[in-house]
């Protein structure tokens, strides 16, 4: 896959994911093409369509379309089925999700795509183990969360650097730029 | 559930945190942590199991405790305990695995991004051992890397094929609940599935008897399935199923040798071209335009014409259309050309802008091979103008003049059909230019009617002549020259024409020229030299045709199967001769520009079969001034070049130039049809050469001769002797040429090499650059770091000096730099340089009338991945040109 798009009947871009390296007016320019394209397309037609020497994939969804660039030898129905499953995943993880959730929490809708999709390939198909490691992820967020909103700054977990600070938690307040571990990560 | 709403169950870590620090003295803090481990320990010790949740709280807190510098002996056993309950070793290898998936899709990335970075050799092994990996989603990521790799390199990872049938195997053989979470809608890994079969087709079919039946009977399951009812209503159920399906298609067209599966794919597709998905219909037309160009489904696909062109009219998305006339135009053969190009004349009329001119193309292309009489070409093509006319290109009016140019039973139907189509009120310009030549050319064939008398022709034409552009104006004056020499009772008029203001004063260069030329012709000349200047235009060579070839480049490479003809109609010859396809090779004659060279506007009035026709007009005019406007005449443009104009050098030549500036022997070139191996030997300002031209096909080259061309200065610096070769190399053969070079002084350019010969007929011309460069006369020159370092100093002048600061193109590996230092003929010098990691060279490029002494520094920077060459040489452009050389091999 070369690109994925989420826009809204509007034309406002929601996500973009670019697999392959492109100036941003290049982005720009493909972005404004395409949704202009796919918006212009009536129901019930094909959800393929040649473009540039790409071909390109879209559903709608309620408000939002999904639009996925694959190359020639790629498979259309299974791309299909790439953003369905994609959208299966926001739906499991938000609660029937909508395009406010993303609106609102675009990074997590970022993070469940980059567990899912790496590098433009299908990198885990199975729902329970993408879900997995999100909460995983997300847990990792919240205890830093938490330690940070204490007033003090994030411990530094790499051992190495810790010879710099005092051990005390509590004196601890400068933030080790050296790494950004999880303090569980020590154990 | 969302984990964003969890915050809240956290909040006994939070109350313990701010309790801790809002502690006034040390004690209350020990106080407070002492109440906590206690209540943490009666949680881990107590009979109520915990969940997973509050073991992690808990571990928190103890986790908080032990940063603050307290003794969490006890914390460690529970935390250990908690590592090594079921749940968290779960958990762990799962992290493991996914490590491995994301480690396979990042090398899969890094390849993409810099191939040479990822040496594979040790790694084959392991990449293709992942195939057999327990977890489905490793295979996942794996096959995606493998299918990447191994178009680099087949054979290293053929081993794959087994795996990947034997997965396969048991992955179209499992119920549809075996693979649980890898079931996708009652689909067993539709995903891993679809890419297996992608990875099949990098390959041809499996060599070993037992995979091979393995796969075919995975195969045919699918093909199996797709019969049996749906186990779900969900359109997921049925797109991954058939994502599965139009896969197994594919490679079985890849395959395409068992005739029996090849059938049953294209009646599977001929029942998707009917259902109710506007997707799956889509998918059918378009895989079934690959089928269409197997003999073994051929027939099987031309027996659908009827939904196809149904679905041309009928079809309410556009580019559902295209795909209908795509295949309709893949499946036309002689049996159904007439049916086919009338619907898609037909469609033309009501069909999207976009794809106009690519119905064009393909109307004129399929009129043309598939004519059985001529006239019905004309019909069709002057139909394409009248419907079309905008979206026909030049490539197509050429096409149809050069057509009925050579045929002479055509012409007179030509004639009258262009002359009533000239009738309508309002006609396509394009028609006006055909119609313009064809009459100029064979007017006089239907001068006898007294409806189109030569006077009729005339104003018919003049009527349109006002409204139309230059380039039209200028044909059209060409045409009444021509109709003063078939019809001599115009002559009058047509001066009286040529003679207004209107012309000969024209703001047109162009047109003020012929008219001027013409006008003076046309009373200067006896009627005997007019009729041989002006004598019809002679027979076009045959060749490929200009239309397909337009079509292939805005098609792209490995377009629309159609394309490549040879093996679906094998018995019928070509009677229409002229549209097989040339082995797409050296250099194609590009279309645009040859035709009829009309765009730069030479007249088509001045026949070249009239020898000396130039000299002719020259002497009329008896002035230079009238020399350009004779331009190249339409034979010379069809003709291939004079032995002294060589084409320019392919684009790769300087590529291909660069891979020899280090090293003597290698194959200068390849293609299909042609290889071009070079061993070479220099010593001191001499050099002899042998070149190796091989023979691919299995047809006798004609008229094969390779010459070396000097262009500009070269000839005094570089003295190349060749030997002829024979002029035939027979199908496999390999002829050997010899070169004896002597530089006689430095140079810049290397001398080109020109290889010109026919194969099938078909004129092949091209033009590479000799792997003779000016490095080749060094001559290494050790010195100790002492004199290094004098000469160094005395080349200081800042035109003496070179230098170039470049990013590495290579993997920076110290020997590799060395190996290429000494294949570009300088010595390398240690201990020169005070940093070891730098390289230092010296040598004398050796010419007859000169030497000049060259010493260079190369400093890599591992780092920022970058080199800085410096040279430095007694002669400026020397300097240049070598940092420029030697900075491309790295």
């Amino acid at each position: 896959m070369q690109f994925m798009l989420l826009f809204s009947r509007q034309g406002k871009l929601r996500l973009q994911k670019w697999y392959v390296p492109l100036s941003d007016k290049e982005k720009k320019k493909i972005t404004r093409e395409l949704v202009q394209t796919v918006l212009a397309r009536k129901p019930k037609m094909c959800s393929f369509l040649e473009w540039r020497d790409l071909k390109i994939v879209y559903k709608r969804y309620a408000s939002l379309y999904f639009c996925c660039a694959i190359e020639d030898q790629d498979n259309e129905l299974i791309t299909l089925e790439i953003i369905h499953r994609y959208v299966e995943l926001l739906d499991k993880y938000f609660g029937s999700v909508c395009e406010l959730d993303i609106i609102f929490n675009f990074e997590k809708a970022y993070f469940i795509l980059d567990e899912f999709l790496l590098g433009g390939e299908v990198q885990e198909t199975s729902k329970k183990n993408v879900l997995k490691a999100i909460e995983q992820a997300d847990l990792l967020q919240e205890v830093s969360y938490l330690f940070s909103s204490l007033g003090t700054s994030m411990f530094c977990s790499c051992w190495g650097s810790l010879s710099h600070h005092s051990y005390s938690f509590r004196n601890y307040s400068e933030a080790c730029l050296a790494c950004s571990v999880h303090p569980f990560a020590v154990y | 559930m969302p984990a964003v709403s969890k915050g809240d169950g956290m909040r006994g870590l939070a109350v313990f945190i701010s309790d801790i620090r809002n502690c006034k003295s040390k004690e209350a803090e020990i106080k407070r942590i002492n109440k906590e481990l206690a209540n943490i320990r009666s949680k881990f010790k107590g009979d109520k199991a915990l969940d997973g949740y509050s073991k992690k709280k808990y571990v928190c807190k103890l986790l908080f405790i032990f940063l603050l510098g307290h003794d969490i002996d006890f914390g460690h056993m529970e935390a250990v305990n908690l590592l090594s309950s079921n749940k968290y070793t779960e958990k762990q290898i799962d992290s493991m695995d996914s490590v491995k998936q994301s480690a396979a899709l990042c090398l899969l990335r890094l390849y993409k991004a810099s191939p040479d970075l990822v040496p594979m050799g040790e790694w084959t092994a392991r990449v293709v051992h992942l195939l057999n990996d327990q977890h489905m989603g490793v295979v996942t990521a794996a096959v995606s890397l493998i299918t990447c790799l191994c178009k680099k390199n087949p054979d290293d990872f053929k081993t794959c094929i087994s795996l990947a049938v034997s997965r396969l195997s048991r992955i179209v053989s499992s119920a549809s609940t075996d693979l649980q979470d890898y079931t996708y809608y009652f689909v067993p890994a539709p995903w891993l599935s679809v890419k297996l079969l992608r990875l099949l087709q990098c390959y041809p079919p499996p060599e070993d008897a037992a995979v091979k039946g393995r796969l075919v009977e995975c195969l045919e399951t699918v093909l199996n399935k797709a019969q049996e009812p749906p186990k779900s209503k969900k359109v997921q159920h049925s797109n991954a199923k058939n994502a599965i399906l139009f896969e197994t298609i594919s490679l079985i067209i890849h395959y395409d040798s068992e005739p029996n599966l090849l059938v049953r794919a294209c009646n599977q597709l001929g029942q998707f071209l009917q259902h109710r998905e506007t997707n799956l219909r889509y998918l059918a037309l378009e895989s079934m335009c690959t089928l269409a160009s197997s003999e073994f489904s051929h027939e099987a696909v031309k027996t659908h014409i009827d939904t196809v062109i149904n679905a041309l009219k009928t079809e309410r998305d556009v580019s559902v259309r295209q795909r209908a006339a795509d295949l309709l135009y893949a499946m036309c053969d002689r049996s159904n050309a007439k049916q086919i190009v009338s619907e898609m004349l037909r469609y033309l009329e009501t069909a999207d802008y976009a794809i106009r001119e690519e119905i064009v193309l393909k109307v004129a292309i399929l009129a043309e091979k598939y004519a059985v009489d001529y006239s019905w070409y004309v019909d069709t093509i002057l139909n394409l103008i009248r419907i079309a006319g905008d979206y026909v290109s030049e490539e197509v009016w050429y096409r149809v003049l050069q057509i009925v140019t050579n045929r002479d039973d055509v012409q007179g139907y030509a004639a009258k059909t262009v002359f009533e189509a000239l009738q309508a009120p309002a006609c396509h310009e394009n028609m006006v230019k055909v119609g313009g030549y064809i009459l100029g050319e064979f007017g006089n064939l239907i001068a006898g009617d007294p409806r189109s008398s030569p006077p009729v022709q005339f104003s018919l034409l003049h009527s349109k002549f006002h409204l139309c552009s230059v380039a039209t104006r200028a044909l059209l004056l060409s045409t009444y020259i021509k109709f003063i020499n078939l019809f001599p009772e115009t002559k009058a008029t047509i001066q009286a024409v040529l003679r207004a203001g209107s012309q000969l004063r024209n703001a047109d260069v162009e047109l003020q020229q012929r008219a001027v030329e013409y006008l003076t012709l046309s009373s200067v000349a006896s009627t005997d030299v007019l009729a041989t200047v002006l004598e019809e235009m002679p027979p076009f060579p045959e060749r490929e045709s200009s239309i397909l070839a337009k079509l292939k480049r805005k098609k792209g490479p490995g377009a629309g199967s159609a394309l490549d003809d040879g093996r679906r109609d094998p018995s019928s010859n070509d009677i229409n001769g002229g549209v097989e396809p040339t082995p797409s090779t050296v250099s194609t004659p590009s279309p645009s520009a040859d035709l009829l060279g009309l765009r730069a506007a030479p007249p088509p009035a001045a026949p070249p079969a009239s020898a000396g026709a130039g000299n002719l007009l020259v002497d009329v005019f008896d002035g230079p001034a009238a020399q350009p406007s004779l331009g190249p005449t339409p034979e010379e443009a069809f003709l291939s070049p004079g032995p002294e104009d060589i084409g320019p050098p392919i684009p790769e030549a300087d590529e291909l130039l660069n891979k020899f500036v280090c090293k003597n022997n290698g194959v200068l070139f390849e293609n299909q049809l042609l290889q071009i191996g070079v061993k070479s030997e220099f010593r001191q300002n001499l050099g002899r050469m042998y070149l190796f031209y091989g023979n691919k096909t299995s047809v006798q080259f004609q008229n094969f001769s390779p010459t070396v061309v000097h262009p500009g200065d070269l000839q005094t610096q570089l003295a190349v002797q060749t030997k002829r070769v024979a002029a035939q190399v027979d199908g496999g053969a390999q002829v050997q040429q010899v070169l004896n070079i002597e530089c006689l002084r430095d140079f810049l350019t290397p001398p080109l090499l020109s290889v010109r010969f026919r194969y099938g007929g078909a004129p092949q011309a091209l033009t590479l650059k000799l792997p003779v460069t000016i490095n080749k006369f060094f001559q290494p020159t050790e010195m100790a770091a002492q004199d290094f370092f004098q000469r160094w100093k005395q080349l200081s002048l800042p035109q003496q000096e070179a230098q170039k600061i470049f990013k590495a193109n290579h993997p920076m590996d110290a020997e590799v730099t060395k190996a290429k230092l000494l294949g570009f003929g300088s010595a390398l010098l240690d201990n020169v340089d005070p940093n070891p990691e730098n390289f230092v060279g010296a040598g004398i490029i050796q010419t007859k009338a000169l030497q000049v002494g060259c010493l260079l520094r190369l400093e890599p920077n591992a780092q920022a991945q970058m080199y800085r060459l410096t040279l430095r040489t007694s002669k400026e452009p020397v300097s240049r040109h070598l940092c420029e050389l030697l900075a491309q091999q790295f």
